[in-house]
């Protein structure tokens, strides 16, 4: 048996691999294709305090090896969270970790004191990085200073560990990084997607109602990969790697560059059992190459 | 609901862009009327499946027919008899059959919204008269023109169903759209199923609420995932919606069917 474990603040997980926030909704719309016990961790779609309605529809489009979203973090917020999703999360054996979003700081704050009490939860991941919202969101995600503050005012609260869901859209993501451990961070992941356009050219309108949104899928991997080299380089706390994953091979790199756990995002809807063919295809990987710990290639390139 | 490949049993065009596969699936067994799949491009750049209604479900033998209106569409209308295509599904709620039970039904299929109805005709037309079954069946079609050939329309009358055509342009069967058409033959009806584009649902919906009947209409919305996970395919809703618990419902989870009344258009 090859050792697919891999620990990440202080928690032993059994694989590396979860979802990325917002595209496996709470696990439960999914589970007819995955065994979410088998998962590494299940990483939840974002939610608030109160409920939010979201953007207008048309909010997702499909770009080359890609889509683009701009859903504008629909939730039913953190109550009907807690009374259904966890609820349905807590009769299985795997970690969860939840997405917070929020509008300012006392949003997140308020979500995060509430989660933070919940014993099923395991980990709080915090969006700053939403290009899909007005208010709160990226604003958050692509100033350093913002980011130190609104790390630090989490973690005053919180009584799980903090993992900051960084931005891609800035021009120096090490500096992000660095911000974010500064503020007291357990952990950081990325990248979260691109703001990115899409014109109709017979409408002569924008393909989404938002007129821009998220550009993430196997389009935008590469990137996604320099980026957590880069941000996993320039920290000392661990790194969630995600953007493009589409199979084994692209995560094995993504560990390789930097990462402890590895996010399939858009990819599941491709192909809803993927996580479970990634899997089991790095345990192939490492028969094929004898390595015995996965955790062994962890930042092997930097 | 799963994914799996599917073989293409027989691939034929109806009309000019307008093509009907057959595809040889044991995801057909578990389809209802109403419900759809996503069939997957075989090109791996386009990664989202294509939403397409169930037209016909018998046995292992699942029937498509859609129109070319992209490059997805384009794609999948090229592939060959005996080929492979990935398909997901059953997906949706399907139609509220029993809401037909001892009524006069009638089905408003608007262009190429006239797949969403066939399995639903077919089911309705082997309860007529019968315990729970309606009492009529009456199908309008309405085309854009003579060109479109009245696809389907055989099918609907092979079904049982009473066809009255209409056309835009006047070309072929009554001139108007499918609500004017039954208006002019004097239709009348206790609840509606319809499916089209969104000019008419919204004109079937008003039409229901001045009648005061009900009126169930199949929706469509640009998605990604198709089992509820992404919210990339919402419509308005009149109420808090039970899952959102705002006022979205997912079309691909809790429609593509609604009652009219229930959304805002
Ligand atoms: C529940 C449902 C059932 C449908 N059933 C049928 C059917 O039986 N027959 C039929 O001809 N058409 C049907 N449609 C519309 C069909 O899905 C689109 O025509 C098709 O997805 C276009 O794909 P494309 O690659 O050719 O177009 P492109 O424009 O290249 O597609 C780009 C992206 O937009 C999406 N898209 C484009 N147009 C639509 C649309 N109208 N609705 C939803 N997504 C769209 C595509 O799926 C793809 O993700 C249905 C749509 C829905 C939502
Ligand atoms: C439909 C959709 C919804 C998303 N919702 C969220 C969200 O609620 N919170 C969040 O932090 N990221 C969200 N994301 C971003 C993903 O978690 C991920 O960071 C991004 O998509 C890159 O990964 P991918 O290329 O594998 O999709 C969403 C992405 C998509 C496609
Ligand atoms: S398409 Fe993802 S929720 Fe409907």
């Amino acid at each position: 048996m090859k050792d697919l474990s891999v620990s990440f603040c202080r928690m032993k997980f059994k694989n590396p691999v979860t979802c990325a926030s917002g595209t496996f909704g709470s696990g439960i719309e999914y589970s007819e294709f995955v065994d979410l016990d088998g998962l590494g961790a299940i990483t939840t779609k974002g939610v608030s305090v109160d409920a939010w309605e979201g953007n207008p529809t048309p909010r997702v489009a499909e770009t080359p090896s890609g889509m683009m979203n701009a859903i504008g973090l629909q939730n039913p917020g953190a109550d009907v969270f807690i009374k259904r999703d966890l609820a349905f999360l807590k009769k299985h054996d795997v970690p969860v970790i939840v997405n917070v979003c929020g509008h300012s700081t006392e949003e997140y704050v308020k979500a995060v004191k509430l989660l933070s009490e919940r014993e099923e939860i395991a980990l709080l991941e915090i969006n700053v990085s939403c290009p899909n919202v007005k208010e709160g969101g990226i604003a958050f995600g692509t100033d350093p200073k913002s980011l130190f503050e609104i790390t630090k005012a989490v973690k005053k609260v919180s009584k799980k560990p903090v993992i900051m869901k960084l931005s891609p859209n800035v021009t120096d993501i090490a500096l992000m990084a660095r911000s974010a451990e500064e503020g007291g961070a357990d952990a950081i992941s990325l990248i979260n997607t691109f703001t990115a356009m899409k014109i109709d050219i017979y409408k002569k309108s924008f393909v989404l109602a938002n007129r821009t949104g998220g550009l993430s899928g196997p389009a935008i991997h590469p990137i996604a990969v320099r980026m957590v080299y880069e941000a996993s380089k320039a920290v000392s706390i661990p790194v969630i790697g995600m953007g493009g994953i589409a199979c084994a091979a692209d995560a094995i790199e993504m560990m390789m560059a930097g990462a402890v756990m590895v996010a399939v995002g858009m990819m599941n809807f491709h192909e809803p059992s993927l996580m479970t063919d990634i899997i089991k295809d790095i345990e192939a990987w490492m028969d094929e190459t004898g390595t015995e710990k996965i955790s062994d290639i962890i930042g092997c390139m930097h | 609901m799963k994914k799996c490949r599917a073989r293409i049993v027989s691939k034929k065009e109806l009309c000019e862009g307008i093509f009907d596969i057959r595809l040889r699936t044991e995801i057909a067994k578990d389809a209802k009327a109403g419900q759809f799949v996503l069939v997957f491009p075989n090109d791996p750049s386009r990664l989202l499946g294509r939403p397409l209604c169930i037209c016909e479900a018998d046995g292992d033998e699942l029937r498509i027919v859609f129109r070319i209106s992209g490059l997805g569409t384009k794609e999948i209308s090229g592939i060959s008899e005996d080929e492979e295509i990935m398909i997901e599904g059953p997906l949706g709620n399907g139609w509220n059959i029993k809401a037909a039970a001892g009524k006069e039904v009638l089905l408003l299929c608007g262009g190429i919204g006239a797949p969403a109805l066939l399995q639903l005709a077919k089911k309705l037309g082997s309860q007529k008269g019968k315990e729970g079954g309606p009492k009529n069946v009456k199908a309008v079609l309405g085309y854009r023109n003579a060109p479109m050939n009245t696809f389907l329309a055989g099918d609907f009358e092979n079904a049982g169903a009473e066809v009255v055509i209409a056309s835009d342009d006047g070309s072929v069967g009554i001139k108007g759209n499918v609500i004017e058409a039954a208006g002019e033959k004097d239709i009348d009806c206790d609840v509606i199923f319809a499916c089209g584009p969104m000019p008419m649902l919204k004109a079937v919906k008003s039409f229901a609420d001045r009648k005061g009947i009900p009126a169930y209409i199949s929706l469509e919305e640009r998605m990604a995932c198709g089992v509820g996970a992404c919210l990339g395919c919402v419509v308005k809703t009149a109420a808090k919606d039970a899952h959102s618990h705002v006022n979205n419902a997912r079309i691909c989870t809790e429609g593509p069917v609604f009652e009219a009344s229930e959304v805002i258009l």
